[in-house]
């Protein structure tokens, strides 16, 4: 394989530059974040939680979708087989997002990646693949900044504040910030889009979406449009070898001088 | 204070981890074909705008079935940061669009 993720040949300006970038990508989801994070931590002492379950909820689950519906089916009084069943396959997307993250990360030392991939969520990949695409190489602490610094920590100090004040924060839906993670998972989408492949991948992945979640499961639908876009992608004539030292773009502009 | 559910929590995690803990820990992932790197490459479009589509022309149901499909300002608000992405390549703006209008289209009751 090229080597996705070789030692840094990036300037060190150009370098604080896209990590600035990075952080400023991410300024709308920590805001999503901060937003469901505190109705996770409100919905889970509703549901019967003490703070030290709702809390470990955040820290050892770390993946908003299953745990808002483990929530749902705790306070419905379902058996904890089907509660984790159902985890398994909202989370099964993760086991795409690994496959793809795995070039760019390669040389990192096997106990750094056990801990990445414990933080690797749908945020994580999605301003890492853009970070990455746009350095052309796996900065590993751009990942720890994605992953840890504008996931983790928002969602957990969120939950934090939910689970002990959450009474008094307005609902996100209010405020529109609900829109922020379809809006930004669509925007983040766009700016890896470089191609007529990489359009026909995300058109596919819409399409088989929205037809599998109608007619079987959303969360089965999310996995196959993320299976089969490429495929479909693939199977158009493409430009030479794909080799992703050389595929660096200019990625997402912040808004920010570079 | 209860601690029941924290083992729930546990193993929780343990049926998520698998997902994303193998296929960066597998040591064949260093040696992939360029086709198959290729594909990886294709994933993140096609799995972030699945989820983008999911979320906002899908409602799902409350007991892991089918969902039902959904006209809402939302379209409107995720087409609007698209938009803008793909014209200034710049994120943020598209979301603060996108919530501007969502935000305004509840307060003026034309969007519920």
């Amino acid at each position: 394989m090229g080597a996705a993720s070789d030692e840094p040949r990036t300037d060190p300006v150009e370098l604080r530059s896209a990590r600035r970038q990075l952080v400023v990508n991410a300024s709308g989801l920590v805001a999503s974040d901060i937003g469901f994070g505190l109705v996770f931590g409100l919905t889970a002492r509703s549901s019967g939680f003490s703070p030290i379950e709702a809390i470990a909820f955040s820290v050892i689950v770390f993946a908003g979708a299953s745990q808002f519906a483990a929530a749902g089916m705790i306070a419905a009084g379902f058996a904890w087989p089907a509660i984790l069943v159902l985890t398994a396959l909202v989370n099964a997307r993760h086991l795409l997002y690994s496959a793809a993250m795995a070039p760019w990360l390669r040389t990192q030392t096997l106990r750094k990646r056990i801990v990445m991939a414990h933080v690797l969520t749908d945020e994580a990949f999605a301003l890492s693949s853009v970070h990455f695409r746009r350095l052309g190489w796996g900065d590993p602490v751009g990942y720890w900044i994605a992953a840890v610094g504008l996931t983790f920590i928002p969602w957990n100090l969120a939950t934090i504040v939910g689970v002990f004040g959450g009474q008094f924060i307005p609902d996100p839906r209010v405020l529109g910030l609900d829109v922020i993670f379809p809006a930004a998972m669509a925007g983040l989408a766009v700016g890896l889009a470089s191609g007529r492949r990489e359009v026909a991948a995300a058109a596919t992945g819409v399409a088989c979406a929205v037809a599998i979640g109608l007619l079987w499961n959303s969360a089965v639908g999310i996995v196959v449009g993320g299976a089969v876009g490429p495929l479909v992608g693939l199977a158009l004539p493409g430009g030479p070898a794909y080799d992703p030292v050389d595929a660096t773009d200019p990625g997402l502009d912040a808004g920010l001088p570079s | 204070m209860s601690t029941n559910l924290v083992a729930l929590a546990v193993l929780m995690a343990l049926v998520t981890y698998p997902s994303r803990a193998i296929p960066l820990l597998a040591p064949g992932f260093d040696r992939l074909p360029p086709r198959a790197l290729e594909y990886l490459r294709l994933v993140g479009p096609a799995v972030l705008a699945s989820i983008a589509a999911s979320q906002i022309f899908l409602v799902p149901a409350t007991n892991g079935a089918a969902s039902t499909f959904s006209i809402n300002v939302e379209w409107l608000a995720v087409a609007a940061c698209v938009l803008i992405v793909a014209w200034r390549r710049n994120l943020l703006l598209g979301l603060i669009m996108a919530v501007i209008i969502v935000a305004g289209a509840r307060a003026t009751g034309l969007a519920a």
